[in-house]
């Protein structure tokens, strides 16, 4: 249950990446592009997005555990520290150069353009690099399993 | 220098929120059934190594979903699905490179942090969030329109 709850989400989740538009790197570039071609229409992405999610959320909160896993699995950290800053800073950068995020560029591997296959390819390398750096760096609380992850919430 | 594209795209305020709603459901599936955040970087890196048994497959199987996604719709509407795509394959894979650093080091991207992360009223993903896009605004100021123009 949990591998098709998985694979239902993902799929769901994809089809809103391609009704939104926010597959297409040119609408997104656009959208952060105040002063120039301005398509305002990811801002109503975002908004429905958070606010079915945060209703979606006080839903399954309310049940106190996931129908098919033990327990609830959230971020734990809540600090404002150095990653959270850097972190996104950096991601911002590639964001805009390209016009993709993680989702919408895994979901457009199946359509095969060059540029999406070369931005994945390099992605999950930087992922995995920065993966097993943090890993070497010591930043043990970061990458142990059952905390690992689970501060990974993106 | 990077390649100014900046075809206009139309406005779409029903499409778009439809679609946002859709991730929203998505996002309250996988909590509801698998108790876990609808983070796209924080579900790749479980596939990824150092490898930690954190529910590997469940992390395919969502993977899997998403790629399936154009070919549903395809199959079910028989329209291609809208992209433009740059195929300046240099600018794609520094900038791969940077959103999988990035996102990775700040645990999370625009779906963990922008989504989920807003959802749950966390005041560390709201600072992400405006960071990232912050930054990406300023990235694409640069690049289309130039320093100090």
């Amino acid at each position: 249950m949990r591998l098709a709850t998985s694979l239902i989400a993902g799929l769901i989740f994809g089809l809103g990446l391609i009704i939104s538009g926010m597959v297409n790197p040119t609408k997104v570039q656009n959208f952060l592009d105040l002063f120039g071609s301005f398509d305002p229409s990811l801002a109503f992405v975002m908004a429905a997005a958070v606010a079915v999610t945060f209703l979606g959320y006080r839903i399954a909160f309310r049940r106190g555990r996931p129908l098919f896993a033990d327990a609830f699995r959230l971020p734990t950290a809540k600090e404002i520290d150095r990653r959270v800053i850097i972190g996104p800073a950096i991601f911002g950068v590639g964001w805009g150069l390209s016009g993709f995020c993680p989702g919408p560029a895994i979901t457009s591997l199946p359509l095969l353009a060059k540029g999406t296959l070369v931005f994945v390819a390099a992605m999950l390398a930087g992922m995995a690099l920065t993966r097993l750096a943090l890993q070497w760096a010591g930043a043990r609380t970061a990458l142990r399993p059952g905390a690992g992850e689970i501060q990974q919430s993106g | 220098m990077i390649p100014v594209e900046a075809p206009v795209t139309e406005f779409t305020p029903v499409a778009s929120a439809i679609g946002g709603a859709l991730i929203g459901v998505a996002a309250m599936l996988l909590m509801l059934g698998d108790g876990r955040i609808a983070g796209i970087s924080g579900i790749l890196g479980r596939l990824l190594p150092p490898y930690q048994n954190s529910d590997t497959a469940e992390a395919g199987a969502f993977v899997v979903g998403l790629m399936a996604a154009p070919l549903v719709w395809l199959a079910v509407t028989d329209t291609p699905v809208a992209q433009t795509v740059s195929d300046h394959l240099v600018l794609m894979a520094v900038a791969g490179l940077l959103v999988g650093i990035g996102t990775t080091y700040g645990n999370g991207c625009t779906s963990g942090h922008g989504v989920c992360g807003l959802a749950r009223l966390s005041s560390r993903s709201l600072v992400a969030t405006l960071i990232f896009m912050g930054s990406a605004f300023l990235t694409v100021l640069v690049m289309r329109h130039g320093l100090g123009r």
